[in-house]
């Protein structure tokens, strides 16, 4: 089991080695039909993740940044291109198939955190393990250890209407951890937190990164980004750079 | 599998925590369901009801007995072909029984006169109007469809000597002589004194129409010596094998043709009737009921219906943004479809249960208070309006269902 983790440090940077290849895009383009309009929101991306990265995809509004982050995310596939996920092409996966590589592969974290309102921190990360198909008692085992890997191991019954902004986007990353995904996905994590409440969070990711997790995240904040290991800019549909920071 | 049943427990999960937190909303809905529930059962148990009412009714006539009369029973659009038809006299019982007595291997056991005449009767000061004086023989005893709960019917030399003795309908013994046995007592028929020797079980209302409990039976001589010899009567001659009703009477109209010295080519004058005529008439009349009263209530089941469909459409809306996290988590569209359908199909089987309960024990009041209406709660009813409700759960459900199952995790993760 994973200790829990100390308080969060957001100035200690470490550089871990990258390892295998996860994620290879190779001219994927993405179009949408907006009545009579066509709007190219992605105009052939190349792009390369491997494990241990710790990668910020950044842009401004309408630059592609989350019609990728959808395709990264499995939650969309592309209209041309290729797009191997673990040397799997799920660029012509269907609906069914793209929820089980979501499931088994990928963590999400939202920006406005998705919890089920009515459940308690340990059925919302219980989620993903009931949609894997794994037994109750191990999943309750499981659950427990990722919000006590998050700091959360003292809240695991309370509501998300008890807890403060920070500890719900905690329990939503234990949620995006727990079924242990080959990349956790973060969709602009602090932009519903205060600034402070936004850096223990991104102190978290820090320590997670650590921990060998394979982090994205996309975000608009040159301070959120600058966690990052590597920065990837878009404009226009395409990468503008794509720059590594040590 | 094993995930199947993971999801389906989940699914039962979020449906009653839905529930719950939307209490007045699904309250509300299900009482749609509710009373749908109620009306069909409530149809149900009165049809079922009506339906042995009829076998009961049917059963006092006798599934084995055929009536030789001058009118059938039914309609009739030519009553002048009926109307001259000679009458039945006592004389052909006799002749009817010879000529079966001759028969080998007759389907007919025996032919018994009855007579039968609406009047009052007295006994001390009590008058009762509206019974019906049944004249017959001793054979009654062989056809007689109740028992007899107190004495006798009257025997052989009774009847041939036309003693003053009567059997009471069991109404007729309560009403006459309230409280005490009706045994041994006298009744007077038109001036004439009948001495008391049986009384018959009760038997309840033929259709709603007249009571078989107001009836007096006394011999047919007896009758004949004050209301003439000339009496016109029917015979009713009991078959051995009521699965061969149909040969038993092609038989006794041979049997009635010689009685009433026909010719050949000529028609009958007479009429064989027996219960399956009733049934006959009556069949389509409960089975219009049936269907006009539970297509009737099956409306309200279908608003009930209307309202489960809606209150899911609802839910499927301000829960997409749920739906997406759901399928961003790793729900496949079976998961979510299935969600929704056990949602609906809850509030439903709720609904049913409730519903059944109310009309279980409106049921129960319904025959504490008013034993004469035919109502009838039935195993096979539970069962049906339980099957109803699921189904009524999943035909309303699937549509919102299947529109939640399909939607875009992008489009449904973005819906504020």
């Amino acid at each position: 089991m994973i200790p829990p983790v100390a308080p969060a440090d957001a100035r200690r940077r470490t550089v871990r080695p990258p390892g295998a290849l996860v994620i290879k895009i190779e001219g994927v383009t993405k179009l949408y039909k907006m009545g009579s309009e066509t709007i190219h929101a992605l105009r052939g991306v190349n792009l390369e993740i491997y494990r241990n990265e710790y990668l910020a995809i950044m842009g401004p509004s309408g630059s592609g940044k989350s019609t990728l982050m959808n395709m990264l995310g499995c939650l969309d596939t592309p209209t041309a291109g290729r797009y191997d996920f673990n040397g799997k092409n799920v660029a012509h996966m269907v609906d069914d198939e793209l929820a089980e590589i979501r499931n088994r592969e990928i963590g999400f974290v939202f920006q406005t955190f998705n919890l089920l309102p009515r459940s308690d921190a340990l059925h919302n990360v219980e989620l993903p393990l009931i949609y894997a198909g794994i037994p109750a008692h191990a999943r309750h085992e499981k659950a427990l250890a990722a919000l006590r890997n998050v700091g959360l191991g003292d809240r695991v019954h309370h509501r998300p209407n008890e807890l403060s902004g920070g500890q719900r986007q905690r329990v939503a990353i234990a949620r995006a951890l727990v079924n242990h995904p080959s990349i956790l996905l973060a969709d602009e994590p602090t932009g519903n937190l205060d600034s402070k409440t936004g850096e223990e969070i991104m102190g978290l990711f820090e320590q997670l990164y650590d921990q060998g997790h394979t982090i994205i995240v996309v975000t608009h904040e040159e301070d959120i980004a600058r966690h990052a290991r590597r920065i990837v800019r878009l404009r226009d549909g395409l990468i503008e750079s794509d720059t590594t920071v040590a | 599998m094993t995930r199947t049943i993971y999801e389906f427990t989940e699914s039962f999960r979020i449906a009653f925590g839905q529930i719950r937190a939307n209490a007045m909303r699904s309250v509300l809905t299900a009482l749609g369901v509710i009373i749908g529930i109620v009306a069909v059962t409530l149809m149900g148990t009165a049809i079922n009801g009506i339906d042995i009412g009829f076998r009961n009714s049917l059963a006092m006539l006798g599934e084995d007995m055929l009536y030789v009369q001058r009118w059938p029973w039914r309609r009739v659009e030519d009553w002048w072909n009926y109307v001259n038809r000679p009458p039945i006299r006592f004389e052909m019982a006799e002749q009817l029984n010879r000529i079966i007595e001759n028969t080998p291997n007759s389907l007919l056991e025996v032919a018994v006169p009855v007579a039968g005449r609406g009047t009052s009767v007295k006994a001390g000061d009590v008058k009762l109007t509206g019974i019906v004086i049944f004249g017959t023989t001793a054979d009654y005893s062989r056809i007689v469809t109740t028992d007899v709960t107190d004495g006798r019917l009257f025997n052989d030399v009774e009847a041939n000597t036309g003693r003053q003795v009567c059997v009471l309908g069991s109404s007729v013994a309560e009403n006459l002589f309230p409280g005490r046995s009706a045994l041994d007592q006298v009744v007077d028929i038109r001036g004439q004194h009948f001495t008391v020797i049986g009384v018959l079980a009760k038997q309840g209302e033929f259709l709603g129409l007249f009571s078989f409990d107001n009836q007096i039976v006394v011999p047919l001589n007896a009758l004949r010596k004050y209301w003439g010899s000339r009496i016109d009567l029917e015979l009713r001659v009991k078959v051995r094998d009521k699965l061969r009703m149909t040969q038993a009477e092609e038989e006794l109209t041979g049997a009635m043709r010689r009685v009433r010295r026909q010719l050949p080519g000529e028609r009958d004058n007479f009429s064989i009737n027996q219960q399956q005529a009733f049934k006959e008439q009556l069949d389509p009349v409960k089975t219009g009921i049936a269907v006009a009263g539970l297509f009737i209530t099956g409306l309200s089941l279908f608003v009930g219906a209307i309202g489960i469909m809606n209150i899911t459409f609802v839910s499927v809306k301000e829960r997409t943004k749920e739906i997406g996290t759901r399928k961003a988590l790793g729900a496949r569209r079976r998961t979510i479809l299935l969600q929704f359908l056990i949602e609906a199909v809850s509030i439903c089987l709720i609904g049913g249960v409730v519903g059944l309960a109310i009309t279980f024990f409106t049921c129960l009041g319904i025959s504490v208070a008013l034993p004469a209406l035919p109502v009838e709660f039935s195993a096979g009813l539970m069962v049906i309006s339980m099957v109803v409700s699921i189904v009524t759960g999943i035909v309303s459900g699937f549509a919102p269902a299947w529109g939640a199952s399909r939607l875009d995790p992008v489009e449904a993760l973005r819906y504020e």
